[in-house]
């Protein structure tokens, strides 16, 4: 899932000077599980826009903005409500601001900072495991990520702050090689520390990123 | 060849030193620090050190060697991606710097621009492998350079690591990638070192143990909390608490681990954080050998 919050209401406030009308958008997928997007959390941003004086025309949940096709239909179904408003107000990733961008022709205003692909741990807790680097090396570290857990992304063993299998950066954190070591040496395997891993090769991450699937 | 190379071929006990450059300009500091340090076969200049914005270390060796003070560069992969790493190697190399100390660098969150992105384009076993390469004549795309380098290239070691097992295969792997030299974090563990010593004195690389100068018990805890990798052992601690003059206990404690290097390690890497002056006493308190 892509983990967002809200941004804050001192920052929000400002991108809203001069505007007075405003439609807004929320995401039924991540910003929902994340609660910086839900229907709960845009019921709320309404309520905070009355209170600065501005009008909300109307306001719909997308399942996923990110889908730019479904982005499209569910703003034409809303068309007056969209016109009316002086800009297109956002609780959805990056992603999402841009397919509404795309279909809606309005200024739009993102209210969510995006921070990264998450996994969740429990309600409302999330963490980062995998950084999208495009070569994926999980399949030779005990599926424990070196590029996202490790604080440098170093990738031929640990650096000379660990401490106690610690990392550090974090004396709390574990360090990733000390825990794709442990998970190895459980499993019997060597994998990965058989061998010298060369340099990334980073145009696979290069943004902005393109797949076609035939 | 530098000095450094030689010596360690003709196997001498080396002892070698560090400063930083400074923050700004001046370079009557460096100059007097320089002058300070003399009698030690190589100095170590560090490379935004502790990830603290500093002069250009490539810019202050060369003013070393030009001071006839043979530097070992430090290079570390936190603010520099593969191809500024491999410009700078050569800049260096025209400024007539032989001597590297490759690292993979302390994180930014520990400096004084926490706020800047780590770049981490290679690592340190990549860098190492990347003078390889410049040596060879070849940069990393493989492409001729139009006339090679010639670099000693040293690497970090952490003796007192743990778990040992997993710090060593970094170690190994430093040496295969083509370190010729090692300096080690500060050890205060004269058990450990045995140890690790014991266990790399096979691959044949020569090993100088780091030795920090220490002047307080305060000095050791703010270590302690904010240096990666340097962990003072409670007892030194104490000790330096129950010193009458804790400045003189340092340089006991200093002098007593030189000389256990002396047993085992190929030379001494001193850290005097500014004290130079105090380098001839650290030596005195250990039998001199050259
Ligand atoms: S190696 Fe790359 S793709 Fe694989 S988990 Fe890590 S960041 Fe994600
Ligand atoms: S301690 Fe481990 S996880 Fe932390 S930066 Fe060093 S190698 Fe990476």
């Amino acid at each position: 899932m892509i983990v967002s919050k809200q941004k804050n209401r001192e920052e929000m406030a400002a991108l809203l000077e001069g505007l007075d009308s405003l439609f807004l958008v929320g995401c039924s997928a991540c910003a929902t599980v994340c609660k910086s997007g839900g229907e709960e959390e845009v019921f709320r941003m309404e309520e905070w826009l009355t209170t600065l004086g501005k009008r909300v025309t109307g306001s719909v949940i997308i399942d996923s903005p990110c889908n730019v096709n479904r982005t499209a239909r569910d703003l034409r179904d809303h068309r007056v409500q969209v016109e009316e408003a002086d800009a297109v107000m956002v609780l959805a990733c990056g992603a999402g601001v841009h397919s509404v961008v795309l279909k809606s022709g309005r200024r739009v205003i993102g209210a969510l900072d995006t921070l990264f692909l998450g996994n969740t741990l429990r309600n409302g807790q999330f963490a980062e495991k995998c950084s999208l680097c495009g070569t994926c090396l999980l399949n030779e570290t005990g599926g424990i990520c070196p590029v996202t857990l490790c604080a440098k992304g170093l990738l031929n063993g640990p650096c000379g702050g660990m401490e106690d299998g610690k990392c550090e950066v974090d004396r709390e954190l574990d360090c990733a090689w000390h825990l794709i070591y442990e998970n190895l040496k459980k499993q019997g395997r060597q994998d990965i520390f058989t061998r010298t891993v060369p340099a990334k090769d980073w145009r696979k991450k290069q943004p902005p990123g393109e797949l076609k699937v035939k | 060849m530098s000095r450094l190379s030689e010596q360690l071929a003709l196997g001498r006990f080396v002892v070698t030193a560090e400063i930083a450059p400074p923050k700004g300009v001046g370079l009557d500091v460096i100059l007097e620090q320089a002058a300070a340090l003399k009698g030690v076969t190589a100095v170590n200049v560090t490379d935004n050190q502790g990830a603290n914005m500093r002069t250009s270390p490539v810019a202050v060796a060369a003013v070393l060697a030009r001071a006839g003070c043979e530097p070992v560069l430090q290079l570390t992969c936190r603010d520099r991606n593969r191809m500024a790493l491999q410009s700078e190697l050569l800049g260096a190399s025209l400024l007539g710097i032989e001597n590297l100390l490759l690292l993979s660098g302390d994180h930014p969150s520990f400096g004084d621009h926490p706020q800047s992105r780590p770049v981490f384009d290679l690592d340190s076993i990549h860098l190492l492998k990347v003078v390889k390469g410049l040596n060879g004549g070849f940069d990393m795309a493989g492409k001729p350079l139009s006339r090679a380098p010639f670099f000693f290239p040293g690497a970090a070691a952490v003796p007192e690591g743990e778990p040992f097992e997993l710090m060593f295969h970094k170690f190994r792997k430093k040496v295969l990638a083509g370190a010729r030299f090692f300096q080690t974090q500060a050890i205060f563990d004269t058990a450990k070192l045995a140890r690790f010593m014991d266990a790399a004195a096979p691959l044949g690389v020569p090993v100088l143990a780091g030795v920090l100068l220490l002047k307080s018990a305060r000095m050791c805890r703010f270590l302690n909390a904010n240096i990666p990798g340097v962990r003072v052992p409670q007892t030194i601690i104490e000790r330096l608490e129950k010193a009458a003059d804790p400045t003189e206990e340092g340089v006991a404690i200093a002098g007593e681990l030189v000389r256990f290097a002396r047993t085992c390690c190929q030379g001494v890497h001193l850290m005097t954080l500014g004290q130079e002056k105090r380098i001839p006493e650290i030596l005195a308190n250990s039998p001199k050998q050259c």
